[in-house]
């Protein structure tokens, strides 16, 4: 997802013009590519790292999966499955890439021999992506439940039906397409390897030695830790600071997993900046009675987070529909709702919890920051009240007006996982005695923008929350959205999908209140029940 | 060692593709210049500036080709690059070359064309209806329709609508050409049919075959979307190379694949379906309209498919099928796993469920009564033989459960006013063999090297369905010796000729039958040889183990010294094989034949929940019983029908393939088109293989089972009208395919159709044509 404003940023490690230093495999390299390039483009160029595949560049098939791990201080190292066609080489500075060569050890591996035994490859073209995602999934499983920014089996979701076992497969898995198996021989390699998890690894689940040991990595694995600390040391003296960052036409870039998608061609040298990873910009932190999100929190991060998921503590099933885990690892929240698109779901969900920006601009010598109602964003289609220059460095939300509401979010597209929504829809309410304290709805997919259903919302509070009421809400909505056909569905369609998505907030959030049957009918021509 | 030749490798990112081998260093990137609009006349074409941007080499046009600018397969109608008409949008209208992929699409932009747009078809009933159509329609009938009305209790019509599908192959069209001495050119394509590229090439370079060698390694999947349709891009790049003398590589991105080339066809169909009471269907008949798009293809063999399989898995005495292929301005659409068959079966099942609905009994009730019978003739004459359809018929009932599940469903649906599920029952039968029966032929090119180690090269192209893996347990146990000795070496003009496509689920049929020939020969040698030594009747000797056995009984004579021996003895160790299947003809005129070496029998149970308020659904159980024949690697044949099922799920599901008015395609991204994905596939998947069925065609008794479980896919669009109608009895059904969640919400949200449901013909009215 991208910042569209131009902006500089001071960066603890920024890519200096001698180039992106960093681990692949087991060497330290220099990249000297144009900034922008794709991770993907840079090892396909290389006859002896073309086992990663290109299935389409826009993170929707996995083929392309990697590795990328980063240093953190108390854990060692922390590898996650990324799309390498939608991450630009500057974002390794000072990181460790791992690709399918790299998991190399002469022999398989047991996540190797246990897709070789289930006939889980077939024409072989998506299997390295697969390999390394399941690699990074034992690596993950083995450090154990989730801890507060912790391995990140916090956006754990478990659909209906599935053990913990298969929800970390199908997770895994969630961002790859297999057009030759049907999946079930991957899912039980998957189980397989979870099953297979090497033991002892006691309270060191970061030990790489035993990691290396038992046969599942290669050697260079063990000094990775090492190795990065000092490739760290040694740029944070080179790192060139950034003085004139109004300066530049540039495109700032959190994430890139739309930007790229829509003009990944032109990218390449055009100056794109990519956002600084300063620890306040890539951290969530409570702040009074304010929950802020920094521009380079990540979905994944969100779903981590301790303090998100006491606010929302449904947000892993909501980002289990929304995008693969590969895509999550990358796509930013600040980044979703910049890019403006009128269906995105994160956009549409930290509407209903009436989240504020935090917006900086550096001028006449000073960084000058602004505090902007997201809703108040959005001016047009793809058109933000930013003034030039001007850029996100931070979401927030009212801590205690979500932590004492309910929060839901609704969304359907033609598949149901890792789609884009034809509609989506958020609500956030808070009940007392039968009343409607408080309410703030938001729908996407029926308007230029993504639209927070204000009018709506405040014509309901001090109602009694009946079928009077929700019959209210629908038709005052009706009367706002204007949704029109396209590839996602026709309006009429994007009409009823609205309707009912508004409804399945209150069956499912009221079960007590509303009585599904009634709520099942068509509605009439004209909007209308 | 039972698993996937190639799968360790694979894993560990081994396993070299067209554009993996290290590239020679003068090597052109190509892109391709596409006509932007559906249908129109090309008035001339700018390519100066093109030509003027950095790192260009060339940028070629049809005037460019020196031989005959045409790659139809079957009828000529398709050029290689545009001259007058634009035919559909992404047909490729020029060539650029240049150092780098960058330069090569920089300089794309820069090519401009001068057209006049004119007016595109893109619905076939209205190509049929202007006369636009490919050939002449094919009519096949048995029995006499228009007499069997009469003896029918109830005759209904109705039509489908049936969507294409797009391959997504994860390994887009690409292909690699080559100089090499005396402007001879090789060519590595990702190609289902290495001959056909071969002879494409060699017609628009105006040079003999055996000048061009086509190469293929394997295929990061083909699915039917590479049989024909790698061969314009494998002829791009040998253009290319001709033209500069340097190597050319062209690899389509994943949008211009999606957008530019061919897919399943859409299909409209019209039938008229008659039954008695008892629930035995009388007549049926069929109208097929397909999409072929805007030049020949494959379509009409898809098409003859269609005919063939028009009447599914079921045995009904009176039948008339027209087809017919209709040009429109899309692109030319071709081979998909199925063929044309599941567009003919998806009309079968559906007017035997107006029908069933008709005389009020359940759509399993009259699908079991309806079921081909051993010794029941197909409508092309052939007889069914060795039928198992009411045996996995059966074996699923009990075996599932089905009784209990649907009282159990039942229950449910009672309880639950939002959630509802459904259940179908989907039996599958197909017919293996190509139906041109002169590409039911097949070579293959067995090496015995004197280490005892063993090459095999056959015409079969391995794309992922395990052929090579199948080839070399062939071989290895014809041999007797390990599989670990074998190299099956890629598919290669140079040393198999004039090969059919790697298609129609027969490539081990006929690859295999080839190899074992060929193997069995050298086989035959060997022991004729030893025979000599021994002073035995060469009966008596047998190869097990690698070792030469007497009456049974192990010898000191291994393998590697009976070849040795034998190579002394000057005793050929190589061998040619070649395999045609027998008994095939069939008559076009009479409509009567024997078109295929046998059928492929199965029946899936697919079960689904779907949300009243929201249209969504969930695909939550398949279970089957498939006919295997007896099964050379049970680990590939089960991965072939989980596959091939994924695909049937996907294309009646969510796989929405569409173009707009103007011909333009609107789901040219997996951003927009979405196929089946780990949470979509059912975790509830069982297949169980039909046990002591062998067949004496296929090498060891095995069966063809590439296409047949894809057909499985189609039980989930009846599985969602049951569920979908348990919300809306009322509701007016559409056999539209696929069933979106957009479709099934409009379902739910529609009025009760004011005609009755199914469309009642008054039977003494049936006489006439629908």
């Amino acid at each position: 997802m991208t910042n569209h404003r131009d902006l500089g940023t001071q960066s603890a490690i920024a890519p200096t013009q001698s180039g992106t230093r960093f681990l692949l495999n087991g060497r330290l390299v220099t990249a000297l590519e144009p900034s922008g390039t794709l991770v993907l483009d840079f090892l396909r160029r290389r006859p002896d790292l073309v086992g990663t595949k290109e299935g389409c560049k826009e993170g929707d098939c996995g083929a392309c999966v990697v590795l990328v791990g980063e240093l953190h201080s108390d854990e060692g190292v922390r590898y996650r499955p990324v799309t390498s066609c939608l991450m630009p080489v500057d974002e390794l500075h000072g990181k460790h890439l791992v690709t399918i060569e790299g998991l190399d050890l002469g022999q398989p591996s047991p996540v190797q021999e246990k897709i070789v035994e289930h006939g889980a490859s077939q024409c072989g073209f998506c299997t390295p992506g697969i390999v390394v995602s399941l690699t990074s999934m034992a690596l993950e499983a083995a450090s154990g439940p989730a801890s507060p920014g912790g391995n990140g089996a916090g956006s754990l979701y478990k659909t209906p039906g599935a053990s913990r076992s298969m929800a970390q497969v199908e997770r895994a898995l969630s961002g790859h397409l297999c057009r030759c198996t049907g999946y079930r021989s991957l899912r039980q390699a998957g189980l397989e390897v979870l099953e297979a998890l090497p033991s002892g690894l006691g309270d060191d689940p970061q030990s790489m030695d035993l990691w290396v040991k038992r046969g599942w990595l290669p050697a260079f694995f063990s000094t990775a830790a090492g190795r990065l600390a000092s490739l760290r040391a040694e740029l944070e003296t080179a790192s060139e600071a950034d003085t004139d960052p109004a300066g530049e036409t540039s495109r700032i870039l959190a994430g890139g997993t739309d930007l790229y998608v829509q003009r990944g061609d032109q990218l390449p040298g055009t100056g794109l900046r990519v956002l600084g990873r300063e620890p306040a910009l890539r951290s969530l932190r409570l702040v009074g009675d304010r929950l802020e999100i920094g521009a380079q929190v990540t979905f994944e991060q969100l779903a981590e987070s301790a303090e998100f998921r006491r606010l929302v503590p449904d947000v892993a099933r909501f980002l289990h529909g929304i995008a693969s885990l590969q895509v999550r690892h990358r796509a930013t929240v600040a980044g979703n709702l910049i890019n403006a698109s009128p269906i995105g779901d994160v956009t549409v969900l930290m509407l209903a919890l009436g989240a504020e920006l935090r917006c900086r601009r550096f001028s006449d010598g000073a960084d000058r920051e602004r505090l902007l109602p997201l809703h108040k964003l959005y001016r047009g289609y793809k058109d933000l009240d930013l003034a030039p220059g001007e850029w996100v460095s931070h979401v927030l939300i009212d801590v205690s007006a979500t932590e004492s509401a309910t929060v839901d979010f609704q969304k359907v597209s033609k598949r149901k996982c890792l789609d884009i929504a034809t509609v989506n829809s958020a609500c956030r309410i808070r009940v007392r005695e039968g009343r409607i304290e408080a309410l703030d709805l938001a729908v996407g997919g029926v308007a230029p923008i993504p639209l927070y259903l204000g009018q709506v919302s405040e014509a309901a509070v001090g109602r009694e929350l009946d079928d009077a009421c929700l019959h209210g809400i629908l038709r005052a909505t009706q009367e706002t959205i204007s949704p029109i056909d396209d590839v996602r569905g026709s309006a009429d369609y994007k009409r009823a999908l609205c309707r009912r998505l508004q409804i399945a907030h209150f069956l499912e959030l009221f079960p007590d209140l509303f009585e599904p049957s009634s709520w099942l009918a068509p509605m009439a021509p004209g909007g209308n029940p | 060692m039972k698993d996937h030749l190639d799968a360790e490798r694979h894993t560990r990112g081994q396993t070299r593709y067209v554009d993996d081998d290290p590239p020679p260093s003068n090597m052109l990137h190509g892109v391709v210049v596409p006509s932007p609009v559906a249908h129109g006349r090309l008035i001339a074409v700018d390519t100066s500036r093109a030509k003027a941007s950095p790192g260009v080499v060339a940028v070629l046009l049809a005037e460019h080709i020196p031989g005959e600018n045409q790659i139809g397969p079957v009828i000529q109608d398709e050029p290689l690059l545009a001259e007058e008409e634009l035919h559909f949008q992404g047909q490729p209208v020029a060539l650029v070359l240049a150092s780098t992929p960058e330069q090569a699409r920089a300089a794309q932009g820069l090519v401009t064309l001068d057209f006049e747009e004119l007016e595109p078809i893109v619905d076939p009933k209205v190509a049929f209806e202007r006369g636009s159509l490919i050939a002449e329609p094919q009519r096949l009938s048995r029995g006499n329709v228009d007499e069997a009305w009469a003896d029918c209790d109830e005759v209904v019509e109705g039509s489908c609508e049936i969507g294409g599908q797009e391959h997504v192959y994860l390994e887009t069209q690409r292909a690699r050409a080559y100089a090499e001495e005396g402007g001879v050119l090789r060519v590595c394509s990702s190609t289902q049919s290495p001959y056909a590229a071969q002879k494409a090439i060699s017609k628009v370079l105006g040079r003999p075959f055996h000048e061009i060698e086509v190469d293929v390694r394997r295929l990061g999947g083909g699915f039917g979307g590479k049989e024909d349709q790698a061969t314009a891009w494998a002829c791009l790049a040998a253009l290319g190379t001709q033209h500069t003398g340097r190597a050319v590589q062209l690899v389509l991105r994943r949008d211009e694949d999606m957008r530019w080339t061919g897919k399943r066809h859409p299909y409209r169909c019209e039938y008229r379906i008659g039954i008695r009471k008892d629930g035995k269907i009388l007549a049926f008949d069929v109208r097929h309209y397909q999409n072929s798009g805007a030049a020949t293809d494959l379509s009409l063999a898809v098409l003859g498919r269609t005919v063939f399989h028009s009447t599914a898995s079921y045995g009904i005495p009176n039948v008339r099928i027209f087809a017919v292929c209709c040009r429109t301005h899309l692109p030319p659409m071709t081979a998909f796993r199925g063929f044309g068959g599941p567009q003919g079966m998806f009309v079968m099942e559906s007017a035997l469920t107006d029908a069933a609905e008709a005389v009020g009994l359940s759509r399993e009730r009259v699908q079991e009564i309806n079921l081909l019978a051993e010794g029941d003739r197909f409508p092309y004459g052939q007889v069914a033989e060795a039928c198992h359809a009411r045996r996995c018929w059966q074996q699923a009932m009990e075996r599932f459960d089905v009784p209990r599940r649907r009282s159990e469903i039942d229950a449910w649906n009672r309880r639950n006013p939002r959630h509802k599920k459904g259940l179908a029952m989907m039996p599958v039968c197909f017919g293996i063999s190509f139906t041109a029966t002169f590409m039911n032929q097949a070579s293959s090119l067995v090496h015995v090297y004197t280490d005892g180690s063993v090459s095999v090269s056959t015409g079969g192209v391995e794309m992922g369905q395990g052929l090579n893996t199948n080839i070399a347990t062939v071989v290895s146990r014809a041999l007797g010796i390990a599989r670990s000795r074998l190299r099956v070496e890629s598919t290669n003009t140079r040393r198999i000729a004039n090969m059919s496509a790697s298609a129609a689920s027969a490539t081990t049929l006929l690859n295999g039958n080839a190899a074992l020939r060929a193997a069995t020969s050298i086989r035959d040698r060997l022991l004729a040889e030893e025979a000599k030594r021994l002073e035995v009747d060469p009966d008596r000797l047998t190869l097990e183990d690698e070792i030469v056995h007497l009456d049974g009984r192990p010898t000191a004579k291994d393998w590697q010294s009976l070849v040795r021996d034998a190579y002394l003895a000057r005793v050929s160790l190589s061998d040619h094989g070649f395999y045609a299947t027998p008994k095939l003809y069939f008559d076009a005129e009479k409509g009567e034949g024997h078109p295929f070496a046998y059928h492929v029998y199965g029946t899936a149970v697919i079960e689904v929940s779907v949300d009243a308020l929201l249209g969504t659904y969930d695909i939550e159980a398949v279970r089957i019983v498939h006919d295997l024949g007896r099964s050379l690697n049970p680990l590939v044949d089960l991965g072939q029908v989980e596959g091939g099922l994924a695909q049937g799920l996907g294309w009646m599901t969510l796989e929405d393939m569409r173009f707009d008015d103007q011909g333009r395609m609107l789901s040219g991204a997996l951003a927009t088109y979405k196929v089946p994905d780990v949470f979509f596939m059912p975790r509830d998947l069982e297949v169980e293989f039909l046990e002591g069925v062998p067949t004496e065609h296929g090498p060891f008794g095995s069966k063809a089972v590439g296409e047949p479980p894809l057909m499985y896919g189609i039980g989930a669009h009846f599985a969602l009208r049951d569920a979908l109608l348990a919300a809306r009895p009322d509701g007016d059904w559409r056999y539209e395919s696929p069933v979106t969640p957009e479709k099934a919400l409009a379902f739910l949200c529609r009025p009760p159709s004011t005609e009755a449901s199914p469309q009642l013909v008054p039977v003494e009215d049936a006489t006439a044509q629908p």
